[in-house]
C-alpha cells in the first residue's frame, strides 16, 4: 500500500473533557467513500438525566489487536504503522467474534452488509499527509492528531495516556486519551 | 390575503420541510470535483471558513480549509453537513403563487414582478409609502444587506424597514455604542489565548458557536480561569472553574454585585477610570445598597460563588467578558449589557492583549449586517438615520434629496404589531421567518393573516412564506459573490460556488429589478457585487463602521480584513481601543448607571415556573436549512422540556411524558426530559420549530425600551402533565412544523 506520506510521528489523541457531543466528528467521519455515509466514531451521553458530559467511542488501535486476533477469518489486519484496518470485505464473514472481544466495545457489524466496520485512522486521508476528518474538524480539538510533543507542550495540564487495565490484562494502544497529568494508565475493572 | 391557500398538510408534502440525505455512496463527482470553493459556513457569526465541492453547478460535498486561520478546518455539524442545502429537494425553482384551495403554483418573473409592484402602488396610494414594511436578515451579505436599506429608502421609499438582528444583537449594540460610541467586539479572539480570567455570560458558546470553544480551551491551557453565567449546565459550563446557576432576568444585579465588589476591595484601575472614562460614580452609585444576601436572593446563585466570581475578575491582570443573547433576550437587555460593560471599565481591562469584551454575534453576518442600513432607525457606516448630518451624506451618495429619505420606522415586532393594528398593510420579506423566530407568535400569524399582501424572498418556502401571495424564488449563500463580517470584526469574502438552479434568481438581481419597476433603476446600476461593495465602501467612509480602506482583493490577500479600515493604505483594526480615543462625543468610555429591575413577567401562583429559550447544537434559528438536513434533523428531532427532576416531581412528571406548558400567549405539548443540568425553577424549550411545536407559542413580545428587543429569555408559566407518552419523534414530525 503506497504510504510515503505517512507519518509515524504524528498521533490520535482524545479529550473526553473537551467533548462537547456536536457530532460534527460522526458527520465527518461519514462523509468517507469507504463508510457508505455510516460513522466508525461514535459520541454518547454518559448519562444525560445528571450531566452534559459525552463520551467517544473509536478505535484505539491496540498494539495487539483482540478484534483480529480472534478472527476466524484473518480478515482484520494490523499494518506496520499500528493502524488497525477494517475487515477485509472480502475475507469477513460477518461472525461478530470481533464485536464481542473488543474490550472498548468498539467494532459494529453492518447488519445489511453482513461485515464488520470500524476507523482505519483515515488511511486515505493519514497516508496522504492530512489529519483524520473527525480530528479535523472537531471543533474543540477533544480529537487532536498531531505528535505527542505537540500536544505535551500545548496542554500542559494533562497527560496522554496509552495503557489500559482491564482486570489484569494489559492492553497498550496506538490512540491516546488525555488525563490528569501525571497518570500513567487507566483501570478499567 | 396572507393566509394559508390549503392545508398545512399539502403545503409540507409539496414544499417540505423534508429532510436531505447525502446518498450512501456519496453524490456523484464528489471524488473528481470540477472545483474547491474557498468560502465560509452560511450559518453562524464566528464564519468558518470551508472549501465547497463543486461538480457540474452543484455543491456535492466540502473539504476542510485547513489556511483559514480563524478555524484551520474544524467545524460543528451544521458546517459540516451545510452543504446539502444545495441539491434539495424542498428547493423554489421559481416564482410561485398563491392559488386558493391548492397551493402554490408557479408563475413568470414577469407576472410576479408586474403583481408586486402593483400591489406596493396600490396599497401606498390607498395608505401611504409606510403602509408597505420591509422585513429583513443578516444570514445576507454586506452587499444585500446595504442594498437592502437602499431599496427600502430609495425605491419602496417606506420608513418601515427592520431585520431579524432585532432578535438577536440590538441590545449589545446599543449597550456598546452608549459606552464606547462604536458597535464591535474589541478584540480579536486570539486575544482570548492568554487571558487569565474569562467570563462568559448567557452565551451557550458549545452549542451555538462550538468552534469558538477551542479557544476558551487554549486560553485554560494557559492557565485561564472560566466562569460560566448560565442557568443551565451546558457543556462549556460542565468544567468550567465556575458555574453560577443564574436565576433568568437578574444578570444586571448579579454584574452590579460584582462592580459594588470591587469598589469595596479597591480592585479598580483608578488611573484608567479617571483619564479614560466619565459615569463611574453614577454607576456605583447604582449599585451601592448592593450586598451579597441580596444579591443571592435575587440571582439564586450562592453567596460564596458571586465572591469567588468577584474576586477572581477582581485581581486578574488579564481577562476578557463574552456574552451573548442569554443576557440580551430582555425587557433591560441594553442594561445588562452596560453592567456587564461596568466591570470591564472598572479594571481598565480593554484595548491592551489579551484584554477583551464583547458580545458574541449569533447570526452569520449579525455584525455586518448591523452596520449597513437596514436597520429601521441606522443608515450604512453605523450612521443614524435620525441625524441631519448623517441623512445628508448617504442621501448625497445615493444621489437623492435628502428630503426624500424616509425617517425612522418601527422596529421589527412593533411592525408586527402596525400589521395586527392595520396600519400597515403589505410587507416584504427577505431572510427573515418571523412565524418561528417573533415571540407570541399566534399573535405573529394573526397579523399576517390581516396583510392585503405578502410577498417573499426565499430559496425554500419557510414557515412565514406559507403565509405568502408571491414568493420570489432566490439564492442560497453560495450563489451569489459578497462579503460577510464576522463576530470579531473580520470582513471575509464569500464567494460563489454555483448559479441558482432553473428559474431561481440571485437575491440582489431580484432586489435590482424590483427597484428598476419601482422607478429607481438609476440608482441600482450594479454590474456586480464588488460594484454594490465599492459604493458601500464610500457610504461607510466617515462612520464608526468604517470600510473604505477594505477591497475584495485586500480581503482575499489578507485572510479578511477588520474594520475599522478608513484608508486604502490602512492595515485593519483587529483590537479596539489601544489609543483610548473612544467614540463617545466626549473621547471616554463610559460607565452608565444599570439599577436592577424585574422583568416584564415574573412568577406568580397562577404561573409559578421561569420559562426560557435558546437554540441545540444541530439546528440554527429558526430552522428553514437545518430542518430540512437529515442528519441535523435526527440528532435532535424536536424540541424537549428540559425540566430538573425535584420540579417534575412536584408534578409527577415522568421521562418523556408530554407536558402541556401554558403561558397567557399560548400553550403547547412538549416532551419532558429530566435533569439535573437546569436550575429547579426553570424550564426550558429550545425554539428552532413553528407549527405547535414552536417555543414562541408562548414567549413574551415585551421589549427593551431602548434596544425593541424582545424577552425571549424570561417569562412564567405553568405545566400541566398530560400523564400520556410523547409519540416517537419519527411519529410528531416536528422538523416539518406541522
Amino acid at each position: 500500500m503506497p504510504n510515503t506520506k505517512y507519518d509515524q510521528q504524528m498521533e490520535f489523541f482524545v479529550d473526553m473533557q473537551r467533548c462537547i457531543g456536536c457530532h460534527a466528528c460522526e458527520m465527518a467521519c461519514a462523509e468517507c467513500e469507504t463508510n457508505g455515509q455510516e460513522s466508525m466514531i461514535h459520541i454518547h451521553y454518559v448519562d444525560r438525566a445528571v450531566t452534559t458530559q459525552t463520551t467517544v467511542q473509536v478505535c484505539m488501535h491496540c498494539e495487539d489487536p483482540a478484534c483480529a486476533n480472534v478472527c476466524p477469518a484473518d480478515a482484520i489486519s494490523k499494518d506496520d504503522f499500528g493502524v488497525v484496518h477494517t475487515a477485509n470485505t472480502a475475507r469477513c464473514i460477518g461472525c461478530s467474534n470481533c464485536v464481542l472481544a473488543c474490550p472498548f466495545g468498539v467494532p459494529q457489524k453492518n447488519e445489511a452488509a453482513e461485515l464488520m466496520m470500524k476507523c482505519n485512522m483515515c488511511y486515505d486521508r493519514t497516508s496522504a499527509g492530512k489529519k483524520p476528518m473527525c480530528a479535523t474538524v472537531c471543533p474543540t480539538q477533544a480529537l487532536f492528531y498531531g505528535t505527542r510533543e505537540e500536544i505535551q507542550k500545548m496542554r500542559p495540564n494533562s497527560t496522554p495516556v496509552n495503557k489500559f487495565f482491564f482486570g489484569m490484562q494489559e492492553v497498550n494502544t496506538k490512540v491516546n486519551i488525555m488525563m490528569p497529568k501525571g497518570s500513567t494508565h487507566l483501570k478499567v475493572h | 390575503m396572507a393566509k394559508l391557500p390549503t392545508s398545512v398538510e399539502n403545503i409540507i408534502d409539496k414544499h417540505g420541510p423534508h429532510k436531505n440525505f447525502t446518498p450512501v455512496d456519496g453524490y456523484k463527482g464528489t471524488h473528481e470535483p470540477d472545483a474547491l470553493v474557498k468560502t465560509h459556513c452560511c450559518f453562524c457569526g464566528m464564519q468558518c471558513g470551508i472549501q465547497l465541492k463543486v461538480k457540474e453547478n452543484k455543491v456535492v460535498g466540502f473539504e476542510p480549509w485547513m489556511e483559514f486561520p480563524f478555524n484551520e478546518g474544524r467545524l460543528c455539524p451544521k458546517g459540516v453537513q451545510r452543504y446539502l442545502q444545495n441539491n434539495h429537494p424542498d428547493r423554489i425553482l421559481s416564482p410561485l403563487q398563491r392559488v386558493e384551495g391548492k397551493g402554490f403554483e408557479p408563475i413568470g418573473w414577469d407576472a410576479a414582478m408586474d403583481r408586486t409592484v402593483n400591489e406596493i402602488k396600490r396599497i401606498q396610494r390607498d395608505y401611504g409609502n409606510d403602509a408597505f414594511g420591509m422585513l429583513s436578515g443578516v444570514s445576507l451579505t454586506n452587499e444585500k444587506s446595504y442594498m437592502v436599506g437602499k431599496f427600502a429608502r430609495v425605491a419602496l421609499k417606506t420608513a418601515n424597514l427592520d431585520y431579524n438582528g432585532r432578535l438577536c444583537m440590538v441590545s449589545a449594540g446599543a449597550g456598546n455604542k452608549k459606552a464606547f460610541g462604536l458597535d464591535r467586539i474589541s478584540n480579536n479572539w486570539s486575544d482570548l489565548k492568554h487571558a487569565e480570567v474569562i467570563i462568559i455570560a448567557g452565551t451557550n458558546i458549545s452549542e451555538t458557536f462550538p468552534t469558538l470553544t477551542h479557544y476558551i480551551w487554549q486560553a485554560r491551557d494557559n492557565g485561564a480561569k472560566l466562569i460560566v453565567v448560565d442557568p443551565r449546565v451546558t457543556p462549556i459550563a460542565r468544567t468550567a472553574d465556575l458555574h453560577l446557576p443564574i436565576k433568568p432576568g437578574t444578570d444586571s444585579a448579579l454584574f452590579g454585585m460584582i462592580l459594588k465588589i470591587l469598589a469595596d476591595n479597591d480592585w479598580l484601575d483608578h488611573d484608567f477610570i479617571d483619564n479614560h472614562t466619565s459615569g463611574f460614580e453614577e454607576a456605583l452609585d447604582a449599585v451601592k445598597d448592593y450586598d451579597l444576601d441580596w444579591a443571592q436572593e435575587t440571582t439564586g446563585i450562592n453567596k460564596d460563588l458571586i465572591l469567588q466570581a468577584a474576586t477572581l475578575w477582581g485581581k486578574a491582570s488579564t481577562s476578557f467578558l463574552l456574552h451573548a443573547r442569554g443576557i440580551e433576550h430582555h425587557t433591560k437587555g441594553v442594561d445588562n449589557v452596560v453592567s456587564c460593560i461596568n466591570i470591564v471599565l472598572a479594571t481598565g481591562r480593554i484595548g491592551r492583549p489579551y484584554c477583551g469584551y464583547g458580545t458574541i454575534t449569533g447570526q452569520g453576518n449579525g455584525q455586518g449586517g448591523r452596520e449597513h442600513g437596514h436597520k429601521c432607525d441606522q443608515l450604512p457606516g453605523n450612521r443614524d438615520i435620525t441625524n441631519p448630518e448623517h441623512r445628508k451624506y448617504i442621501a448625497d451618495v445615493w444621489g437623492i434629496d435628502e428630503k426624500d429619505m424616509p425617517g425612522k420606522g418601527l422596529s421589527a415586532y412593533e411592525l408586527i404589531e402596525a400589521i395586527h393594528r392595520g396600519e400597515i398593510k403589505g410587507l416584504i420579506t427577505i431572510c427573515f421567518n418571523p412565524l418561528v423566530s417573533l415571540p407570541n407568535n399566534n399573535f405573529v400569524r394573526e397579523a399576517l393573516e390581516k396583510l392585503e399582501y405578502y410577498v417573499a424572498i426565499d430559496f425554500f418556502l419557510n414557515e412565514t412564506a406559507r403565509h405568502a401571495d408571491v414568493i420570489m424564488a432566490g439564492s442560497l449563500h453560495e450563489e451569489e459573490e459578497g462579503t460577510v463580517t464576522t463576530a470579531e470584526g473580520r470582513v471575509v469574502k464569500i464567494n460563489a460556488a454555483v448559479t441558482p438552479p432553473d428559474n431561481a434568481r440571485r437575491d440582489g438581481d431580484i432586489i435590482m429589478e424590483l427597484a428598476h419597476r419601482l422607478g429607481a433603476g438609476d440608482k441600482f446600476n450594479f454590474e456586480n457585487s464588488e460594484a454594490i461593495f465599492n459604493e458601500l465602501r464610500v457610504a461607510s467612509k466617515g462612520g464608526t463602521a468604517d470600510y473604505y480602506g477594505i477591497t475584495y482583493e485586500k480581503i482575499v490577500n489578507n485572510m479578511g480584513i477588520f474594520w475599522p479600515c478608513p484608508s486604502l493604505d490602512h492595515p485593519g483594526t483587529p483590537r479596539l481601543w489601544e489609543d483610548k480615543k473612544f467614540r463617545t462625543p466626549d473621547g471616554k468610555a463610559h460607565f452608565n448607571a444599570a439599577p436592577f429591575r424585574p422583568s416584564s413577567e415574573v412568577v406568580d401562583k397562577e404561573y409559578p415556573v421561569v420559562l426560557t429559550t435558546g437554540r441545540v447544537v444541530s439546528q440554527y434559528l429558526s430552522g428553514t436549512q437545518t430542518r430540512r438536513i437529515g442528519k441535523l434533523v435526527d440528532q435532535y428531532p424536536e424540541p424537549l422540556l428540559e425540566i430538573h427532576p425535584k420540579l417534575a416531581y412536584q408534578y409527577g412528571i415522568k421521562e418523556r411524558e408530554l407536558v402541556k406548558v401554558i403561558t397567557r400567549r399560548g400553550e403547547a405539548l412538549f416532551p419532558a426530559q429530566l435533569v439535573e443540568t437546569i436550575r429547579e425553577d426553570t424550564v426550558f424549550i429550545p425554539y428552532h420549530w413553528g407549527g405547535v411545536h414552536s417555543a414562541n407559542q408562548l414567549t413574551i413580545g415585551t421589549l427593551d425600551p431602548v434596544s425593541k428587543i424582545p424577552e425571549f429569555k424570561v417569562c412564567a408559566c405553568k405545566l400541566d402533565p398530560t400523564g400520556k407518552l410523547a409519540p416517537h419523534p419519527s411519529e410528531s414530525n416536528a422538523y416539518q412544523s406541522n
